[in-house]
C-alpha cells in the first residue's frame, strides 16, 4: 500500500481514503461491492473522463493548457498535443530512456506516466535545458565529445545527465554510468558521454 | 587554377581534423525535426492492424465498426478475405484517425477471422534448409584433410537480429495543390520519391521529400516500404496529412532484421599451424526473404582444398534487410571462431596462428598481408596481449576466467555516385548543395569540411544543404559509401566554383586565373600571399549575381578521389562468471584501417558505435521466436535487449592514418569495425572458459549449457 498520503493533484480522489472506506473486514463481507460503488459515487463528482478533459501543465516554466483524454501519457501529450517534440517516443513502454523529462527536478519516463498526473508538478524538457543558440554546458560537452550520432537517443541522456549534475556537481564514472542506466542508444555513443558529463561538470563549477 | 585532388598530408586546414558535427546543437536541445515529430494542422494518425498468427488466411474481415466511429476518417484492408499472411506481425489493414488512441480504439473494433496455416520457425536445424544449395569447391579437399594433423570440426551460429532503429520506420505526409510534401525516415532522400509514384499517383517530380535528420536505418530504410504507401494512400482518401510510424512491436517484426547464420565446419591444420583444408556447410535464414551470401572462409579465403555449401531456411518471420555489413559478421564469426579452435587444438597461439597463415588472404585490399601483421601487431600492443595471454581455458582458481580473443576483417567502402553544388555568394557566404542523408555519419560536417578546405575559408562560411530531393540527387547511404561520395562530388562542385570565381577576379590581381588560389581566407597569386585579397573582397568583385559550381562522383576533371578496401582487426578482453555464465568486456581494441579522414572526431565515433553494436549482438540482442505459436516473444526495447552504458567496458580506438593511409583516397568507415565483435568476443569467451559456446549471443544460458 502506498504510504504516501499525497493526492494526486487535480483529483478529489484518494486511493488510501478509499481503501479506508471499505476496511479490512468489509472484505470478506458481501458488503465490499455495495460500499465500494457507494465509494466510487462518491468520488464520481471529482473523477474526471472518460472523455477529454483540459488540464494546465506547467511545462518549461510555462503553463500550457492541453486538453486530453485521462488514458493519454504525458510523452504523447507533449508531443501530439503540444509541440515539445524533443522528448522521443521509441520504446513506449519505459525502458529506453528517449522520452525522459524531469517532474519537479527528477527524472522519469514520460512514457510511463499520464498527462493527468503531471498537473500541478514541474516537467521540464529537453527544449527547457538550452536552445541552439544557448546551448547548457552539458548540451555543449555533448558535442564537444561527439556523444551523438543520429540523435534520437541524445534529448533523453542530456536530461538524464543534466538531473545527475543537478544533483552531483562532482559525478565519478561510476556515478554517470548509474545515472545514463536507464536509457539507451543504437548507434554506441556511449562513449562520449562519461567524459561529456565529467567536463560539463568542471565547466558548471567554473562558471559558479 | 584549383585542382580537385586531395591536398598533401601537411597542407591540409581542416581536412581530417576532429570538428565537431554541426547539427550537434539542434539534436542536444531536442529542436531537431525527425519525421516522427513532423506535425502539421489537421493531421491524422495512422496505424496497422497486423497479424497476430505466423501464417495464415483471412477468414473473415470487418471493419464497418472501426468506420462508423466518429474521427476515424479512412480505413483500408490490406489483406482481404482469401489473402495469405507470412509472418505475424505482417500487416492485415490499416487507418487514420484525429487521434493516436482513437485509433487504437478503431483497431480493436476492426473484426477479422484467420486460418491458422503451419509454419516453419526452427533455422537451427540443417534439415529445414529446402531449395538450392550453393556449393563450391576448389582443390583436393580430401587431400588437404589426408595432409592434416589435426582435424577440427565445430558448428557455429548466429541468431538473427533486428535492426531497432530508434526511431521506427514510416512517414509524415500531405497533398497539397496537387502535390505530395513527405516527411519519411530513410536512408535514401532521393530515390524515396519513386516509390510512392504508385500510391500518390503523382510523378516523382511531384513529390518532394524532406528529411534533416533520421533516427537509425543501418541498412533497413533504403525504400518508402509498405508502410510509406499506406501513409500515402491514407492521407490521399482522407483528404488530410498523416502521419504513420510503426509501433515499436511491429518495427521489431516487420522493419528489417539480419539473416541467422549456422555451419558445420571442419578445418584441417599441420601440427606447425598451417591451414591445410577447409569444408563447411552453412545454412541461414532471412526469414520470408533470402538469407543472403555468406563468404566462407572469410578473409582466408585461399585456405588451399576448400569446400563450402550453403543452403537456405525459410521462416515465417519478417524478410530480412541489409544489416551494416550484410554478410561479413556472420561469415566472420563462423570462419574465426572455427580457426581459433583449430589453433587451440593444435596448442597454437591464436595470434601467432592467424600470422602464420595470412599467405592465405583472398581479400582485394593491396599489400593485405603485412598490413595485418600491422594491424594485429598494434591491437596486440594496445590490449597488452603478452602479459594477458594464456592457453585456451584460465586455469585461475576462482568462479571468474578471463580470456583474450581476435579477429580480423575486411570491406570495400568505395564512394557512391553522387551530385553537389558549390554556391559563393557575393556577400561571401558559401553553400554546398546535396540530397545526401544524416545517419549520423555526420554527412552535413562532411560535406562543409570539404568546401571550406578547397576554398580556403572558415567552417563557419559554408552552409550545407542536404536531406531533400530538390537538390542535387545523392545515392542510398548503403554499402559505406556516402563520404566517399559525397565528398568526392562537393570536393568537385567547390573547385569548379573556385575556378569559376578565379576567372572573374584575377584581372584584379593582375595575374592569369590559373596562377591563383584561396587559402587562409584569401585569394591570391600561388605561393605569393603580397599579392592577395581577401576573400570577401573577392567575392565582391563577382557583381550581384552568385557564382555555381557543380560537381559529381565520378570528379568533372577525371580525379579519383576515393578508394576502396580495407583491413582492421580487433581484439578482445573478456571475463567469464562460471557460476552465472554472465560475459563481461573488460576491454575491446580497434585498429581500423581507412584511407584518407575527413573528420576525424566522427570517424571514431564511426568505429566506437561499431564496438558498441557489436558488444550488443555478441552478448545480448536476437529475434527469439517461439516455435510453439511463431510469434517474436521480445518485440519490445525490455527483452530485445540493447547494451547499455555499463556492459559496454573500455573501447580502445586506433585510426591508421600515416601518410600512406591518408593519400589512398576516402574510403568509407560505417561497415568494417562492426564485422569483427562477435568473433573476437566469442574466441575471447572460449580463451576464458576452455569451451567454445557455438552460438550468438553468448547469454548465460548459451554460456552454461557450453560448460555443462
Amino acid at each position: 500500500m502506498p504510504t504516501d498520503e499525497k493526492k494526486p493533484p487535480g483529483s478529489g480522489f484518494s486511493r488510501r481514503n478509499f481503501l479506508k472506506t471499505i476496511g479490512a473486514g468489509a472484505a470478506a463481507t458481501g458488503l465490499v461491492r455495495e460500499v465500494a460503488d457507494t465509494a466510487v459515487v462518491e468520488a464520481a463528482s471529482d473523477v474526471q473522463g472518460p472523455g477529454e478533459i483540459s488540464i494546465t501543465l506547467n511545462i518549461n516554466g510555462k503553463s500550457e493548457k492541453v486538453s486530453v483524454e485521462p488514458r493519454v501519457t504525458l510523452l504523447d501529450a507533449l508531443r501530439n498535443r503540444l509541440d515539445h517534440t524533443g522528448s522521443k517516443k521509441v520504446c513506449d513502454r519505459g525502458t529506453c530512456g528517449a522520452c525522459t523529462i524531469l517532474i519537479d527536478g527528477q527524472p522519469a519516463y514520460s512514457c510511463s506516466m499520464l498527462a493527468v498526473e503531471a498537473e500541478g508538478r514541474k516537467i521540464t524538457t529537453v527544449e527547457g535545458l538550452g536552445t541552439p543558440e544557448q546551448l547548457s554546458a552539458l548540451q555543449e560537452s555533448f558535442i564537444e565529445h561527439d556523444a551523438q550520432q543520429c540523435g534520437f537517443c541524445t534529448p533523453g541522456f542530456i536530461v538524464a545527465g543534466t538531473a545527475l549534475l543537478n544533483t552531483n556537481p562532482n559525478p565519478t564514472a561510476d556515478d554517470v554510468n548509474e545515472a545514463l542506466g536507464g536509457n539507451l542508444c543504437r548507434c554506441g555513443t556511449y562513449s562520449g558521454m562519461v567524459p561529456a558529463i565529467m567536463e560539463a561538470a568542471k565547466a558548471m563549477k567554473g562558471g559558479a | 587554377m584549383a585542382k580537385s585532388a586531395w591536398p598533401a598530408m601537411g597542407d591540409r586546414t581542416v581536412l581530417g581534423s576532429r570538428v565537431s558535427r554541426l547539427d550537434g546543437p539542434i539534436k542536444t536541445t531536442g529542436a531537431a525535426k525527425y519525421a516522427y515529430d513532423q506535425k502539421l494542422d489537421g493531421m491524422l494518425y495512422g496505424r496497422f492492424l497486423i497479424a497476430p498468427y505466423a501464417h495464415g488466411k483471412i477468414k473473415s474481415i470487418d471493419v464497418s465498426a472501426a468506420e462508423a466511429m466518429k474521427g476515424v476518417e479512412v480505413v483500408q484492408i490490406i489483406r482481404n478475405v482469401g489473402d495469405e499472411f507470412l509472418y505475424a506481425g505482417d500487416a492485415i489493414a490499416a487507418l487514420a484517425a484525429t487521434s493516436e488512441e482513437l485509433a487504437v480504439d478503431a483497431l480493436d473494433a476492426i473484426k477479422v477471422e484467420y486460418e491458422i496455416l503451419e509454419h516453419q520457425m526452427d533455422d537451427t536445424t540443417v534439415d529445414n534448409v529446402s531449395g538450392r544449395v550453393r556449393t563450391s569447391e576448389d582443390g583436393d579437399v580430401a587431400a588437404g584433410f589426408a595432409e592434416a594433423d589435426i582435424v577440427h570440426e565445430g558448428h557455429y551460429g548466429v541468431s538473427p537480429i533486428t535492426h531497432c532503429c530508434l526511431e521506427s520506420h514510416g512517414q509524415v505526409c500531405e497533398f497539397k495543390d496537387g502535390e505530395l510534401w513527405v516527411w519519411p525516415s530513410t536512408q535514401n532522400v532521393s530515390g524515396y520519391a519513386d516509390g510512392l509514384t504508385k500510391s500518390s499517383g503523382l510523378e516523382a517530380s511531384k513529390i518532394h521529400v524532406d528529411c534533416q535528420v533520421m533516427g537509425g536505418g543501418f541498412g533497413s530504410k533504403f525504400g518508402a516500404d509498405q508502410w510509406g504507401n499506406v501513409c500515402t494512400e491514407l492521407a490521399k482518401a482522407a483528404g488530410k496529412p498523416v502521419k504513420l510510424m510503426l509501433e515499436r512491436d511491429q518495427e521489431l517484426m516487420t522493419a528489417g532484421a539480419r539473416p541467422s547464420a549456422h555451419a558445420d565446419v571442419k578445418v584441417g591444420l599441420k601440427k606447425d599451424g598451417t591451414i591445410t583444408a577447409w569444408e563447411s556447410n552453412a545454412w541461414g535464414s532471412g526469414g520470408t526473404g533470402g538469407a543472403g551470401r555468406l563468404q566462407l572462409p572469410y578473409v582466408f579465403g585461399a585456405i588451399p582444398n576448400s569446400k563450402v555449401g550453403q543452403g537456405t531456411i525459410r521462416t515465417n518471420r519478417g524478410s530480412q534487410r541489409a544489416w551494416r555489413a550484410p554478410g561479413h559478421p556472420q561469415s566472420c564469426l563462423i570462419t574465426m571462431s572455427a580457426l581459433e579452435d583449430a589453433a587451440a587444438e593444435a596448442g597454437i597461439d591464436p595470434l601467432e596462428f592467424f600470422k602464420k597463415n595470412l599467405d592465405k588472404l583472398d581479400v582485394r585490399l593491396p599489400n593485405a598481408e603485412n598490413v595485418y601483421i600491422e594491424e594485429l601487431d598494434i591491437a596486440a600492443d594496445l590490449i597488452g596481449y603478452k602479459d594477458k595471454a594464456h592457453p585456451r581455458g584460465d586455469k585461475t582458481s576462482g568462479p571468474i576466467k578471463r580470456g583474450l580473443g581476435m579477429s580480423m576483417h575486411t570491406w570495400g567502402g568505395a564512394g557512391h555516385p553522387s551530385n553537389a553544388d558549390v554556391v559563393i555568394n557575393p556577400d561571401g557566404s558559401v553553400a554546398v548543395n546535396c540530397a545526401t542523408q544524416d545517419l549520423g555519419t555526420g554527412a552535413r560536417t562532411a560535406l562543409s569540411i570539404v568546401v571550406a578546405e578547397t576554398l580556403g575559408i572558415p567552417m563557419d562560411s559554408v552552409q550545407a544543404n542536404i536531406g531533400n530531393n530538390t537538390l542535387p540527387p545523392d545515392n542510398p547511404s548503403g554499402g559505406s559509401t556516402t563520404i566517399g561520395g559525397i565528398s568526392s562530388s562537393s570536393r568537385d562542385a567547390a573547385t569548379n566554383a573556385l575556378n569559376a570565381m578565379f576567372a572573374k577576379v584575377a584581372s584584379g590581381l593582375g595575374v592569369a586565373a590559373d596562377q591563383l588560389e584561396a587559402r587562409g581566407g584569401n585569394v591570391q597569386e600561388i605561393g605569393k600571399p603580397d599579392n592577395s585579397m581577401t576573400w570577401k573582397k573577392a567575392c565582391a568583385l563577382l557583381g550581384s549575381n552568385p557564382i555555381k559550381g557543380t560537381g559529381a562522383k565520378p570528379t568533372s576533371d577525371g580525379t579519383k578521389l576515393d578508394n576502396s578496401q580495407v583491413g582492421g582487426c580487433q581484439m578482445a578482453d573478456v571475463s567469464v562468471d562460471i557460476e552465472t555464465g554472465v560475459v563481461t568486456i573488460n576491454e575491446m581494441v580497434a585498429v581500423q584501417d581507412i584511407g584518407t579522414i575527413i573528420n576525424l572526431k566522427c570517424a571514431e565515433s564511426q568505429v566506437h558505435g561499431a564496438l558498441i553494436m557489436g558488444v550488443t549482438y555478441a552478448l545480448y540482442e536476437e529475434a527469439i521466436y517461439d516455435p510453439i505459436t511463431g510469434k517474436m516473444l521480445n518485440a519490445d526495447m525490455e527483452f530485445y535487449r540493447l547494451a547499455g552504458h555499463a556492459d559496454v567496458g573500455k573501447l580502445t580506438v586506433h585510426m591508421m592514418q600515416t601518410e600512406e593511409h591518408y593519400s589512398r583516397g576516402v574510403i568509407g568507415l560505417g561497415e568494417p569495425p562492426v564485422i569483427s565483435p562477435g568473433a573476437a568476443i566469442s574466441n575471447a569467451v572460449a580463451n576464458a572458459i576452455g569451451v567454445r559456446v557455438p552460438t550468438l549471443p553468448l547469454t548465460p544460458d548459451r554460456v552454461l549449457a557450453a560448460l555443462a
